[in-house]
C-alpha cells in the first residue's frame, strides 16, 4: 500500500504554512521599517536571496579551501603544534618573505609512484563502480518510472529507506554476509552447493559490493527524475516508424536520459573516488585507494602539508569531471547547439 | 466541399471493391469499462475516413488498435486482407500522426523525417533525397536543421505529417492532427491535408471530436458515441439524414420537436406535436408503430421566418423574437414559439440593406417544408 500522504502535499502543506506566516509577518510595522532601511542602504530582496548561498559557500567552502591550499604550500615541521610551518615570514633584515613549498606536489609525481598509483586505482574503482551503479540502476529507475502511479511512491520509498540506517551499520552488515562463516557462505554450504567457504572478505569483489550498495540510490533518483518525465507516446511514435522496442530503446529513451545518467555517475563517481570507509572495512590490504593514503598522511605520517596536496590534486582532479557536466547541462537547457 | 465529394467515385457504394481496412465485430474492454463495443467497419482505398464522436466514445481506441498500440479483446481487424492479429506496430503496413505530435525532441526536423527510413536500412542518398522531397512537399525545406522546440505549432505539425509519411504508407491514421493549432492554421492546413492525400494516393483514417474538420476533410464520417458507431455515411448523409437524435445534435444545430405519430402513410407522415403547437407533415413515410413517440429534427438554416402566415396548419407556428445575433454573413434568430419552446433560426444576409428588419419582441410565423424535416425514432 501507498502511503496516504505523498511527500509532495506533505511538502506543499508546510510551504503554505511558512508562507502564511510570512504574509502576517510582512504585515507588521517592523518589517515594513527594516525593509525601508535595508533599500536605503542599496540591499535588495533578490540580493538577499543570493547572498544566502554565497555566504553559505564562502563559510564552508572558499575559506576551508583556501586554508588546506596554504597548509599544502607550507613546510613540514614533524614535531610541532600544528604540525607544519608558516607561509609568511619575517627574515632577519625585516623584509616580508612568502615561501612557496612546491616540493608537496613535486613529491606526488616524484620518486614515489604510491601516490600516482593510488589516484589511477581510485579512479578505476570509481569508473567500475559507477558502470555497475548504471547497470543496475537504469532497469530498477525505469520499472520504477513505469510502474503503477499508486506503486510509485512505495518503490520510491524502498530506495531511499536504507538511508534511515547508519551508513557505517550498513558496510558492517555486509561483514555479517560477506565473510567466511557468514550468511552467505552458510546457506551456499548448507545446500551442498560449496564445501569449503568462498573468501569474499578483504578483496576487490566485497568492495565493489559495498560501494555498489551504498551508491545505487544516488544512482537511482535522478534516473528515475528523468525517466518519470519521458513521453511515452515518443515510444509508441518510434515502433510506430518501425523500430523495435530495443532500437526505439536506444535511440529515444537512452539519449533523452542522457542528463539523469551523467547526474547520476556524477553522483556516484565523484564521492567513490574519494571514499575511505567501504575499501578500508571491506577491502584488501592491498588495494590502496586515495582516501587511504589521504587518512595515512594526516594521522600515521602526521604530514599535513603533503596530505592537503593529496587533498587539492584530488579536487583538481574531480572538477573536471564537473565541469564537463556543467558544459553539457548549459547546452541541454540553451537547447541551440545542434547535434 | 460537397463538390469534391461529388466528383470523386464512392468505392462504398461498389459491392465489388474490396474494403482496404475491415474492422469485424472488435471490442476493447478495459477492465470492467467497454472503450470500443462490437464495431464493424469497412474502409476503402483512397479515402478520407473520420472517427468523430465527443471524448471518451473510444474513436481513439479504435484508431490506437488499427496502429497495433492496443489489442482488441474480441474481433478482428484486416488491413490490405492481412489478419492484423498478434502483429506488432514496427511490422504494420501503417502510420500514426500523433494528437502531440510526438517528435523526437533531440532530433533535427531532418533526423526525425529521416527516422522511418533508417529503421528499413534504406540507403544514405535515398533517404536524403527522400527527405529533402519530404520536407519540400510540407514545405519545411529551410527548417531542416531545427529541433521541434524551435519551431512554430503549425510547423511541428507539418512535421509530424512528413515524419509519419515518408515511408509511405498505404495507410495514414491521424489522431486530432488540426487539434493544437488556431482556427486560421486549421483552416488552411485541412485543405493542404486533402491535397496531400489526393497526391499521395494514401488512405486517411482520421479521428476528431470537431465536426466541422471531419464535414471538411471526410469522404465518410463515423459517429461514434458510448463505443459504438451510431452512423456511417458521407458528411452530406451524416447532416441531412442522421439516424437518431444523437447524430443530429451532435453535427450542427438542430431544432428538436417530440411528437406522437398520427397518421402514417406510404407517402407521408403527420405528427401531434404540442411542443410545436401544431401538426408536423412529414413528405415521406416511415416505419414505426403507430401512437410511437418520434423527434422531429429541423435545422436551423431550413426554418423560414415571416411576418405573415404561410397559409398552411401543418409545420408552422407562430412566436416572438427573443434574441437576434447578427454574424454577418448570417443572422441567427432565437424565437419564443407561444408553446414556451425557443427555436433557432439562422437566415442568410442576402441583401445589406433591408427595408424593415425583424426586430426585438415582433411577432412572427416560423414555418418549414415538409421535405425539410427528418423524423427519428431514436
Amino acid at each position: 500500500m501507498a502511503p496516504q500522504i505523498s511527500y509532495l502535499t506533505l511538502g506543499q502543506r508546510i510551504v503554505s504554512m511558512i508562507d502564511a506566516n510570512l504574509q502576517l509577518l510582512a504585515q507588521t510595522a517592523a518589517y515594513r521599517w527594516s525593509v525601508g532601511v535595508l533599500r536605503r542602504l542599496g540591499i535588495t530582496g533578490r540580493g538577499l536571496v543570493i547572498a544566502v548561498p554565497a555566504i553559505w559557500l564562502l563559510l564552508f567552502f572558499l575559506i576551508p579551501f583556501v586554508i588546506v591550499v596554504k597548509i599544502s604550500l607550507a613546510p613540514s615541521v614533524f614535531v610541532g603544534q600544528p604540525p607544519y610551518g608558516p607561509l609568511i615570514e619575517w627574515t632577519s633584515d625585516h623584509v616580508l618573505q612568502l615561501k612557496l613549498h612546491v616540493r608537496n606536489y613535486r613529491d606526488l609525481f616524484g620518486q614515489d609512484a604510491l601516490y600516482f598509483q593510488a589516484f589511477v586505482y581510485s579512479l578505476k574503482v570509481a569508473a567500475v563502480s559507477t558502470v555497475l551503479c548504471l547497470l543496475i540502476a537504469y532497469p530498477m529507475a525505469y520499472g520504477i518510472a513505469r510502474a503503477s502511479p499508486n506503486w510509485r511512491n512505495t518503490l520510491l520509498l524502498l530506495v531511499v529507506l536504507p538511508f534511515w540506517t547508519s551508513f557505517l551499520i550498513r558496510v558492517y552488515a555486509w561483514i555479517g554476509l560477506l565473510r567466511n562463516n557468514g550468511l552467505i557462505n552458510h546457506v551456499l554450504m548448507s545446500l551442498g552447493i560449496i564445501d569449503e567457504p568462498i573468501v569474499m572478505m578483504q578483496t576487490d569483489f566485497a568492495m565493489y559490493v559495498g560501494i555498489v550498495y551504498s551508491y545505487l540510490p544516488f544512482m537511482i533518483l535522478p534516473l528515475y527524475a528523468n525517466l518519470e518525465k519521458h513521453d511515452v507516446t515518443l515510444l509508441e511514435a518510434a515502433t510506430d516508424l518501425g523500430a523495435t522496442p530495443m532500437r526505439a530503446f536506444l535511440r529515444i529513451t537512452l539519449p533523452l536520459s542522457m542528463p539523469g545518467i551523467i547526474a547520476g555517475s556524477m553522483l556516484v563517481f565523484i564521492p567513490a573516488v574519494g571514499e575511505f570507509v567501504i575499501p578500508r572495512l571491506l577491502g584488501g590490504t592491498d588495494s590502496l585507494m586515495i582516501g587511504r593514503v589521504l587518512w595515512d598522511e594526516f594521522f600515521t605520517a602526521r604530514s599535513w602539508p603533503r596530505a592537503s596536496a593529496v587533498a587539492v590534486l584530488l579536487l583538481l582532479v574531480l572538477v573536471l569531471p564537473i565541469v564537463i557536466f556543467q558544459r553539457y547541462q548549459a547546452r541541454e537547457t540553451s537547447g541551440l547547439a545542434n547535434r | 466541399m460537397a463538390a469534391r465529394v461529388e466528383e470523386r467515385k464512392a468505392p462504398w457504394t461498389d459491392p465489388r471493391e474490396q474494403a482496404y481496412v475491415r474492422i469485424e465485430d472488435v471490442s476493447k474492454k478495459f477492465g470492467d469499462f467497454t472503450a470500443v463495443d462490437d464495431v464493424t467497419l469497412n474502409i476503402y482505398r483512397g479515402e478520407i475516413f473520420c472517427l468523430l464522436g465527443g471524448s471518451g466514445c473510444g474513436k481513439t481506441t479504435l484508431l490506437r488498435m488499427l496502429a497495433g498500440f492496443e489489442t482488441p479483446t474480441e474481433g478482428r481487424i484486416f488491413i490490405d486482407g492481412q489478419d492484423m492479429a498478434g502483429v506488432p506496430p514496427y511490422k504494420r503496413p501503417v502510420n500514426m500522426m500523433f494528437q502531440s505530435y510526438a517528435l523526437f525532441p533531440h532530433m533535427t526536423v531532418e533526423q526525425n523525417v529521416a527516422f522511418g527510413l533508417k529503421q528499413e536500412g534504406t540507403p544514405k542518398q535515398e533517404i536524403e533525397a527522400r527527405v529533402a522531397d519530404m520536407l519540400a512537399l510540407v514545405k519545411l525545406q529551410d527548417f531542416a536543421k531545427r529541433k521541434p522546440h524551435q519551431l512554430s505549432g503549425g510547423q511541428r505539425q507539418r512535421v509530424a505529417l512528413a515524419r509519419s509519411l515518408i515511408k509511405r504508407p498505404k495507410l495514414l491514421l491521424l489522431d486530432e492532427p488540426l487539434g493544437a493549432l488556431d482556427k486560421k492554421l486549421r483552416e488552411h492546413t485541412q485543405f493542404e491535408l486533402v491535397n496531400i492525400q489526393e497526391k499521395l494516393g494514401v488512405t486517411f483514417v482520421v479521428v476528431t471530436h470537431d465536426q466541422e474538420e471531419a464535414m471538411t476533410l471526410a469522404t465518410r464520417i463515423g459517429v461514434m458515441n458510448a463505443g459504438r458507431i451510431v452512423q456511417v455515411g458521407t458528411p452530406h448523409d451524416i447532416y441531412e439524414f442522421p439516424n437518431t437524435r444523437f447524430v443530429a445534435e451532435f453535427i450542427g444545430n438542430v431544432n428538436m420537436f417530440e411528437g406522437r405519430v398520427v397518421e402514417d402513410e406510404a407517402d407521408h407522415v403527420l405528427i401531434d406535436s404540442p411542443e410545436l403547437g401544431a401538426s408536423i407533415y412529414v413528405g415521406h413515410g416511415i416505419s414505426t408503430a403507430p401512437e410511437a413517440m418520434v423527434w422531429v429534427a429541423v435545422r436551423p438554416e431550413k426554418m423560414i421566418l415571416s411576418r405573415d402566415s404561410p397559409g398552411t396548419t401543418t409545420n408552422a407556428a407562430q412566436g416572438t423574437i427573443h434574441e437576434i445575433a447578427y454574424m454577418g454573413d448570417l443572422t441567427i434568430y432565437l424565437v419564443q414559439l407561444d408553446s414556451g419552446r425557443i427555436v433557432r433560426i439562422t437566415q442568410p444576409n442576402i441583401y445589406r440593406h433591408a427595408d424593415r428588419p425583424l426586430t426585438w419582441e415582433e411577432r412572427v410565423w416560423v414555418s418549414w417544408h415538409e421535405s425539410s424535416a427528418v423524423v427519428v425514432t431514436e
